[in-house]
C-alpha cells in the first residue's frame, strides 16, 4: 500500500472539466441533426465518454486499487445483465406467432 | 504484523501520540486498519460498494426509460418535445461546475488547505442548489402546461390527439421519477456536503486523513453521472424534430 498518494494537479482537473462542457456542446449540436438510428448510439457514447472522465479523473478511479476498479466495473456489468436480459424478454415478444409469447 | 500491534497497544497505555513517541498513529486511525493509507482506501472500496447499489438503483429505473422509448417511440420523441432544453443544458453545466469544484476540494484536503475546502465546498453546494432551483422552475412549467400525469393531465389539449397523449402521459410520469429520484439524491448530497463544510471549516481534516471528504466526493461525482445520462435521454430525444421548443 502507497503511502504517498498522488495528488492530480489543479489543471489536470481545469481540463477535464472544459473538456466535459465540450463534450456537453458536442452531445447538444449532435443532437439538432438526425442521423437515423445512429441518434441514440452517438448520444450514448459521448455520454459514456463524459462518465468515464469523471469517474477516472474527478472520482480519481485511475489511482485506486484493482479491487475498488473491478467494483467499479462490476457495477457497470451487472447494470448491462439488466438491460440485456430485460431486452431479450421485450425485443423477442411475438416471435413465436403464439398467444401471450 | 504483531509488532505494529504491541506498539499500538503500548502508546494505547501511554496515551495515544503522546510526545516523543515515533510509534504513536494518527489519532483518526481506527484501530482494524494497520495504515492510514489501508483505512481510505478500504473507505473508498466501500463506498464504491454502494455506488454499485446506487447504480442497480437507478439502473432499474432507466430499464423502465429504455423499455417503454423502444415500445413508443413516437410519445418519446413528442414528450421530450415539451421539456426546456435550455434549462436542461444548464443545469448539466451546473452540475459538471459543481464536480469540479467538489474535486477541488479535495484536492485542498489532501495538500492541507482549509481555505481551498471550505471555498470550494461551499460553492459545492451553491451550485448544487442552483441546479434544484432551475429544477423548481421547471417543474412549476410543467404544472401550469397541465403536463403532470393525472386527472389534470393536457386539460388544455397542449398535446394533440396526433402526438398521442396517453403514452406521453406515461414519459412524463418516467421524466418525474427519474429526475425526482435524482433530486432526492442531490438534496441528500447538499445535506451531506454541509456536514463536511462544518467539519473541514473546524480543521477536521488534513493531508494524512481527509477520507470523509473523499468518500462523500464519490457520492456527489455518481449523482453529476447520472444526470449527465438523464440530459441527453429526456431532453435532446426529439432536438433534431421540433428543436426543443420550451414548455
Amino acid at each position: 500500500m502507497s503511502n504517498e498518494h498522488i495528488i492530480t494537479p489543479v489543471r489536470t482537473y481545469v481540463a477535464v472539466f472544459v473538456a466535459l462542457l465540450v463534450l456537453t456542446g458536442l452531445t447538444y449540436a449532435v443532437a439538432l441533426g438526425d442521423f437515423g438510428w445512429m441518434n441514440t448510439p452517438i448520444a450514448l457514447a459521448v455520454a459514456l465518454l463524459k462518465a468515464s472522465l469523471v469517474v477516472m479523473i474527478f472520482m480519481g478511479v485511475r489511482y485506486n486499487t484493482p479491487l475498488t476498479k473491478v467494483t467499479v466495473v462490476a457495477g457497470f456489468f451487472w447494470l448491462f445483465i439488466l438491460f440485456g436480459l430485460t431486452l431479450n424478454d421485450y425485443l423477442t415478444r411475438g416471435w413465436l406467432g403464439v398467444p401471450g409469447r | 504484523m504483531a509488532d505494529a500491534h504491541e506498539h499500538v497497544m503500548t502508546s494505547a497505555a501511554l496515551g495515544h501520540g503522546a510526545a516523543g513517541d515515533e510509534h504513536a498513529h494518527n489519532p483518526n486511525l481506527q484501530h482494524h486498519f494497520y495504515s492510514m493509507a489501508q483505512q481510505l482506501e478500504a473507505s473508498t472500496f466501500g463506498m464504491w460498494v454502494f455506488l454499485v447499489t446506487e447504480i442497480m438503483f437507478f439502473g432499474g429505473m432507466f430499464m423502465i426509460y429504455i423499455t417503454y422509448r423502444m415500445l413508443y417511440p413516437e410519445a418519446w420523441t413528442h414528450g421530450s418535445n415539451h421539456l426546456n432544453v435550455t434549462l436542461g443544458a444548464l443545469n448539466t453545466a451546473v452540475l459538471i461546475c459543481s464536480s469540479l469544484t467538489m474535486a477541488l476540494a479535495v484536492r485542498s484536503a489532501q495538500v492541507g488547505s482549509r481555505a481551498g475546502q471550505v471555498i470550494n465546498l461551499i460553492l459545492t453546494i451553491l451550485l448544487g442548489s442552483v441546479f434544484l432551483i432551475v429544477k423548481y422552475f421547471e417543474y412549476a412549467e410543467k404544472f401550469e402546461h397541465h403536463l403532470v400525469p393525472g386527472p389534470s393531465f393536457n386539460a388544455t389539449g397542449i398535446i394533440p390527439i396526433a402526438n398521442d397523449p396517453t403514452h406521453q402521459q406515461l414519459f412524463f410520469s418516467i421524466y418525474f421519477m427519474l429526475t425526482g429520484v435524482h433530486a432526492a439524491h442531490m438534496i441528500v448530497g447538499i445535506v451531506l456536503m454541509t456536514v463536511i463544510l462544518l467539519m473541514a471549516m473546524r480543521g477536521k481534516f488534513s493531508p494524512s486523513y481527509y477520507t470523509p471528504v473523499e468518500v462523500s466526493g464519490l457520492y456527489w461525482h455518481f449523482v453529476d453521472i447520472v444526470w449527465i445520462f438523464l440530459f441527453p435521454l429526456l431532453y435532446l430525444l426529439g432536438a433534431h424534430v421540433g428543436a426543443g421548443h420550451a414548455g
